[in-house]
């Protein structure tokens, strides 16, 4: 997927003011910079969630494959790039059910339902925990099994992307942890997004890092580049502590107000 | 200081004295019919014709009651629930909006007997159906509709919009995510629903007087099963004089020697009627959220 002069406005506020973006094909990107710097809108756009928000205007180019994102059924787009939420939103069914939810709305008649059950659950690590109680509600898991249960809901669909929303946001370390061990199994497989607050983690599991802030993109690179020479000197501030005192070039209406993110 | 715990006090007593008293009310209300019927009650009262020289019973017109909630409900539950489901998915804002709700308030406050001699002109005088069991029941579904569509409206607002926005992240259409997440999410407001309409039907007297008609209904031949024949007790076209207006009548316009206990035993049949549909359709509400959603809550 790329976006390229991508804008995004929730009524006369503009959240996104142009961003460039290339996505690369089985990798994982990582966006990061603080908060209110448009990282959940720019996810939201690429499966096209912002249309559900009536005051919402989206304007420049998003494509997956090449093919004009703003142009398709969003159904269709949404079944090509799925979904991960920063709140663990399991349906009030079956752990089976939820998995399968995707799968059925799709309506293909004949799938191998047991089998992407398994294989969707096995990808997402948790598999083993849940396998003797398929029929039981989601409700009742804990919540970082419930996540991991959303990961799995996503990967049945078999997307080409996976945009992930601050999935460990609510999560304590060891269901953060086997979150990371999954988004690195599927790796390769799936294009994955990554929204995070939670810089290591971003050094952790991303191939690429976009660093955004008020709106742009300030820096794109390899996550390894970016840690090791990051070019912005906001880049090197906000991957080293979590905070930007000096509001990058290119921020002219931001540099005015204080920063307190 | 010593005023503000005062006021917390004073506050917490006031709140469950009138908590407590409309406990209290219901309790009373019960107890009084319950008490006064006691002494007359066979069972033979539930299936026994009326008849105001001997106490007889209210067979026919617990059927008709019976009958006449399930017809109402038949047409009044579905009609409310896809008009939620406009209201709170797809309606969105704006004029058209504010005049449907200006109107569903509206139609909700006229006096029943109001929606009654409407219901005579539209349901018995111009269709030539002369008091029927349908006309009553659509008499009843033009005064409750518009409390039906508001609860279902609510109880569908009521979820969360995260759950919409993982169905359609999975894919889903607008009208999957309707049926396999939000209605069953919010099957126990719907349930409130079904539940406060459904009461007002079995009490209601007024908009029935005038369309499903309060003749004394003779024996019912359950065997005729002929739909269209206004003697069988399945039909639509039944004259179906209910409980709450057989309650009416005999208290206004009855004479004999045992009226008052008619009306004594009557009113304590309509009032477990009404409490066993409430526990029963709250249970089924349950049932049936658990048999959709597989939880366990």
């Amino acid at each position: 997927m790329r976006t390229d002069g991508l804008r995004v406005a929730y009524g006369s506020k503009e959240v996104l003011r142009g961003i460039d973006l290339p996505i690369a094909k089985g990798k994982v990107t990582a966006l990061v910079g603080p908060s209110g710097c448009g990282k959940t809108t720019l996810l939201r756009t690429l499966n096209r969630l912002t249309d559900l928000t009536s005051t919402c205007s989206v304007s420049g180019i998003v494509t997956i494959d090449g093919e004009d994102c703003m142009a398709m059924d969003p159904v269709l787009l949404r079944r090509r790039v799925g979904m991960v939420f920063q709140k663990p939103n399991v349906f009030p069914m079956s752990i089976r059910e939820n998995v399968l939810y995707g799968v059925k709305a799709r309506g293909n008649g004949k799938t191998e339902y047991a089998e992407i059950l398994e294989s969707s659950l096995r990808k997402a690590v948790i598999w083993d925990e849940v396998k003797d109680r398929l029929d039981e509600s989601a409700l009742a898991l804990s919540g970082g099994q419930q996540q991991r249960v959303c990961i799995a809901r996503t990967l049945a669909t078999s997307p080409e992307v996976v945009l992930m929303d601050e999935p460990g946001a609510s999560l304590d370390p060891r269901s953060t942890q086997l979150l990371e061990e999954s988004i690195l199994a599927i790796r390769g497989d799936f294009t994955v997004v990554i929204v995070t607050h939670d810089i290591p983690q971003a050094h952790r599991v991303s191939d690429f890092l976009a660093f955004l802030y008020d709106g742009r993109v300030v820096e794109f690179g390899e996550t390894r580049q970016l840690f090791a020479e990051p070019r912005e000197h906001a880049t090197k501030e906000y991957l080293e502590g979590g905070l930007v005192t000096v509001p990058p070039v290119g921020n002219v209406a931001a540099a005015a107000v204080p920063v307190s993110a | 200081m010593r005023r503000v715990l005062l006021a917390d006090q004073l506050a917490t007593a006031v709140l469950w004295s009138i908590a407590g008293s409309v406990i209290l009310i219901l309790i009373a209300i019960i107890a009084h019919f319950l008490l006064a019927a006691l002494p007359d009650f066979t069972p033979s009262f539930l299936i026994a014709d009326p008849s105001t020289d001997v106490i007889g019973g209210v067979g026919p017109v617990l059927w008709n009651s019976v009958y006449v909630l399930a017809l109402t409900m038949l047409v009044t539950v579905p009609l409310g629930v896809l008009g939620a489901v406009f209201m709170a998915e797809y309606a969105g804002t704006g004029r058209l909006i504010d005049l449907i709700r200006f109107s569903q308030e509206l139609i909700g406050s006229v006096p029943s007997i109001v929606v009654g001699l409407f219901g005579f002109a539209v349901f018995v005088a111009a269709t030539g159906w002369g008091f029927t069991a349908l006309a009553g029941a659509l008499a009843l579904t033009v005064f409750n509709l518009p409390l039906m569509t508001r609860l279902a409206e609510q109880a569908m607002r009521a979820v969360p919009d995260d759950e919409r926005s993982a169905s359609f992240a999975l894919g889903a259409t607008k009208w999957q995510t309707i049926r396999h997440v939000v209605l069953p999410i919010a099957i126990p407001g719907l349930v409130t629903g079904v539940i406060l309409t459904a009461g007002r039907v079995f009490g209601e007297a007024a908009a029935l007087l005038f369309t499903a008609g309060l003749a004394t209904p003779g024996r019912l031949n359950f065997a005729n099963l002929n739909l269209l024949d206004p003697r069988s007790p399945w039909s639509p076209f039944h004259t179906a004089t209910t409980l709450s207006v057989y309650l009416w009548r005999i208290n206004s316009e009855g004479t004999g020697p045992v009226v008052d206990q008619v009306a004594n035993l009557t009113a304590a049949v309509l009032i477990v009627a009404v409490l066993i549909f409430n526990l029963g359709s709250r249970a089924l509400g349950q049932l049936l959220q658990r048999r959709i959603t597989g939880t366990r809550s």
